[in-house]
């Protein structure tokens, strides 16, 4: 409990970034549970405004637009999830290895890293996609290649400072092998810039799988999902705005409050595990600020 | 009670007082004292005894988190607590200036010399750079436009502390207060940076408030001592009779907890640890660790009161006089004929295209202390680090026991890895944040051996034990332990593989004194106990006179002098030697008093 507690934000801008993404990742993991309505059955006119029995209208086809909205959250969250997370782990493996390594491994490793962030990835996605069709494992892998080399270079400026600290030195002193050197003594110690990255990477996934989908490369119809609906409903904002809009301000609100978040932990976590104390003074663990008057 | 008549103090501090934001827990009890026109108070302390927050309070600044909870300072007449706070820095900086501990911080990387030393203007000097050369020639720096238009990171960390101290006495304010300019210094740096200050307080009649935990650097500099533990001043009087007739009984511990440099003496640690400010107790904060305490010690804190003119005590019970040195510990004779446990032979190594050792050659003999002294940059840590295979550019051949040692220590044999450990210099990066340490310390064992699980726990708790760490040790992580515990911590991991030599980089040199006699002691205890060869690296060679019988001189990369440690402190044969021994600061330095003719 006291690891769970640890990670929890002490601070109000912190917690209000929980409460928010918790909020959007409840709505999309329940809701389909709760949903009125099947996300596909005709239940009324197209666009007609909010009644009682349909407080959010219905879209384009006469659908029912708030179970559409409970039931187009998981897969989108889903896919946005395993994206980042293959995408951080791949970038993370790389960076921490080309940062230990060093030399012209880490050359040659991060000026290819340079070059894939040269291209424009949402180019380089639709690229793919239509080369090979529209799957969603292949939107996954993408989304995750975009990420990785991003992540890669926030790994390896961690790594780089780890891996200068003494007990590092320690380890290769008895000889610890290459492989547990990278698992035991780095990654652990670069998991806090990594928990930031997760944060922000989701938050574009989300972002960048919902523009795959209203572009229609990622789910297709009939099924209910937040980039397909901005798509599909563009046409009647004058009508019903819901269907729009609330999508619209999900994915709002998932991305601040992660932003809000990893802000939070940017700044409180980012600032513990590897402590540097003095190296030729005596042990004051605060160096006073400088004065300038 | 102020030590020196308030007609003539320049600085007053009555009862100032600082707590922690939002409680009543004091980090600074209430504290008075004065300063006399170019007159050095050496306030002299260890590791949050408070000594740097009395310092920042004598500005009317603290820390965040932290707030000034009372007292007044009188520099000249006004009382910088009670000036509002928009006022506060145009009329503290003619009053009273800050040289901070690494100059490095202070000066703007942006920023040539020159503009930052117009800065401390508030307008500008009629004679432009002129006066700017006259401020460099002050403090001793070559007074030439190009200094003026280089920009800090150019210079060497002497000469950036040199402009830090030219800023703060640009203005020539009646009061400076110094929070150990010269720690980051090698010795020869120091005794230039030290002699500069001494004369400029002098010649331009400043006082100043000299924070150190160096006591041999005080003795050096200041004409009187305040001694603080746990928030307090628990000492102050002129520094001859503080330093040689210490009449607190922490004063006296910490004097022979401090390696003298012309006599060899066993140093002495505190047991125990200083309180926090939150834990400290009701009465005098020492009596914990006092072996002299009473029941009225714990009753209430004792008052400062004077026992002889201008010295001040807070004791109950003052002792007068230094007690004898305790004799030397006998140091354990090599058996002349035994094989060396280490033979270095004519090694030259290279970092990139610089060539950083040009052909050392030194052994060690079994059971012996090896000192490798120098100054930084003689060379000394990477010699430590190619034995131990941490720095892989070398030629030349290292025997281990005889059997010569690969160049990476991945190419060594796992008992040649074992056999050789090395202690880093600084303990709060020599041990995993994420860690258990005593997961750390079994880490050193499975490198070598699969020991069962039960087996592993016993022999880390052994480890422990020999280095006097409680058990529960094992279960804390890093930043739970204070740095002391940490290097000991260190010396557990690294004697528990049972090394034949020990390799120790300047292990002490980010501890306390107290703490560092308490490392001492259980280094040469281990030596005998265990059979244990060291390799001590470090730059104080005062230390090298308590631990070390056999002392290797370097300088530029070659090892100049290598002889028995009584005969390179005693009498050198190399200048640079010579000079090392005339740059360290010397604990029985003749006391500084402060002449009429001073201002």
């Amino acid at each position: 409990m006291s690891r769970l507690a640890r990670w929890w934000p002490n601070t109000a801008t912190g917690t209000i970034g929980a409460i928010l993404v918790l909020l959007v990742v409840a709505i999309a993991l329940v809701g389909p549970f709760v949903a009125p309505h099947s996300p596909t059955s005709f239940v009324g006119a197209s666009f007609a405004p909010p009644t009682a029995a349909y407080p959010l209208g219905t879209d384009a086809l006469g659908r029912d637009v708030l179970s559409r909205v409970l039931w187009g959250g998981y897969r989108i969250l889903g896919l946005a999830g395993i994206a980042t997370a293959l995408g951080v782990l791949t970038g993370a493996v790389i960076g921490v290895i080309a940062g230990y390594v060093g030399g012209l491994i880490d050359e040659i490793v991060m000026r290819l890293v340079d070059v894939a962030m040269a291209f424009p990835q949402i180019i380089l996605v639709l690229l793919f996609i239509s080369i090979i069709g529209a799957k969603l494992w292949l939107l996954t892998v993408m989304v995750a290649a975009v990420h990785a080399p991003q992540v890669a270079r926030v790994a390896r400026a961690a790594t780089l400072r780890v891996a200068r600290e003494d007990f590092v030195r320690f380890a290769e002193a008895i000889g610890t092998p290459f492989r547990r050197i990278v698992a035991r003594e780095l990654l652990p110690n670069i998991v806090a810039p990594l928990m930031v990255e997760c944060g922000l990477r989701f938050a574009y996934s989300i972002s960048l799988i919902a523009g795959l989908n209203f572009l229609g490369f990622g789910v297709q119809p009939p099924a209910a999902d937040w980039g397909l609906m901005i798509n599909e409903n563009r046409i009647g904002l004058m009508g019903n705005p819901w269907p729009v809009l609330a999508p619209v301000l999900l994915i709002a609100v998932l991305t601040i409050g992660m932003n809000l978040l990893t802000d939070t932990l940017a700044r409180t976590e980012l600032g513990h595990g590897i402590e540097t104390g003095p190296v030729t003074t005596n042990a004051t663990p605060d160096i006073p600020e400088p004065e300038r008057s | 009670m102020t030590g020196t008549s308030p007609g003539n103090a320049v600085l007053e501090a009555v009862d100032l007082s600082v707590a922690i934001v939002g409680t009543t827990i004091t980090v600074v009890e209430p504290t008075s004292f004065s300063l006399a026109p170019g007159e050095i108070l050496g306030l002299v302390g260890e590791s949050g005894s408070g000594k740097t927050t009395l310092g920042l309070a004598l500005l009317a600044h603290h820390r965040r988190g932290l707030r000034l909870s009372g007292g007044r300072v009188l520099i000249r007449g006004q009382d910088l607590l009670r000036i509002p706070p928009d006022q506060l820095p145009a009329r503290r900086r003619g009053l009273i200036r800050y040289v901070p501990q690494n100059p490095g911080t202070a000066l703007n990387p942006g920023l040539r010399i020159g503009t930052q030393l117009a800065e401390c203007f508030a307008t500008p000097p009629a004679n432009g750079n002129d006066h700017l050369l006259a401020l460099l020639e002050d403090v001793k720096l070559p007074p030439t436009p190009a200094l003026l238009r280089a920009y800090p990171h150019q210079l060497s960390g002497g000469q950036q502390q040199r402009v830090a101290i030219a800023m703060a006495f640009a203005e020539r304010p009646p009061v400076i207060v110094m929070d150990e300019p010269t720690t980051g210094l090698d010795v020869t740096t120091q005794a230039h940076v030290l002699q500069t200050v001494r004369q400029l307080c002098a010649r331009h009649a400043v006082a100043a408030l000299y924070v150190s935990h160096d006591l041999a650097v005080v003795a050096t500099l200041a004409h009187r001592v305040a001694v603080m533990y746990a928030g307090r001043v628990v000492e102050l009087g002129p520094t001859g009779r503080v330093l040689h007739q210490p009449a607190h009984p922490y004063t006296r511990a910490l004097i022979e907890a401090v390696p003298d440099l012309d006599r060899r003496t066993a140093v002495a640690g505190i047991a125990g640890q200083a309180p926090e400010p939150a834990r400290r107790p009701a009465g005098c904060a020492f009596a914990p660790r006092c072996a002299l305490a009473l029941d009225a010690c714990r009753a209430e804190p004792p008052a400062l009161a004077a026992i002889d003119t201008d010295h001040l005590v807070a004791c109950l019970r003052p002792t007068s006089g230094r007690s004898a040195p305790a004799p030397p510990s006998s140091s354990p004779v090599p058996g002349a004929s035994a094989l060396p446990a280490l033979e270095v032979r004519n090694i030259s190594a290279r970092h990139g295209a610089t060539v950083v050792l040009h052909g050392a050659s030194f052994s060690v003999s079994p059971q012996t202390c090896v000192a490798l002294v120098g100054e930084s940059g003689s060379g000394k840590t990477t010699l430590g680090q190619i034995i131990a295979g941490l720095h892989h550019d070398w030629d030349g051949d290292i025997l281990l026991g005889g059997a010569p040692l690969a160049h990476r220590s991945a190419q060594r044999s796992a008992a040649q890895r074992c056999h050789i450990q090395y202690i880093f210099q600084n303990p709060y990066s020599s041990f995993n944040p994420r860690r258990r340490i005593g997961e750390s310390i079994a880490m050193a064992v499975r490198a070598f051996e699969s020991p069962s699980a039960s087996d592993l726990r016993r022999r880390v708790a052994e480890a422990l034990d020999m280095v006097a760490l409680p058990r529960e040790a094992a279960s804390r992580y890093p930043h739970q332990l204070s740095g002391g515990q940490r290097q000991r911590a260190a010396i557990a991991r690294a004697l528990i593989t049972g090394p034949k030599l020990l390799i120790c980089d300047e292990i002490t040199s980010a501890l306390d004194v107290s703490v560092q006699a308490v490392i001492v002691r259980l280094l040469a205890r281990l030596q005998q106990e265990h059979g244990l060869s060291l390799l001590f690296i470090t730059h104080n060679l005062a230390l090298v006179r308590s631990i070390a019988q056999h002392v290797l001189v370097m300088h530029g990369g070659r090892i100049i002098e290598s002889e028995p440690v009584d005969q390179v402190l005693d009498a050198p044969q190399q200048s640079q030697t010579r000079r090392l021994l005339a740059d360290a600061p010397r604990f029985s330095a003749a006391p500084v008093t402060l002449g009429v003719g001073d201002g």
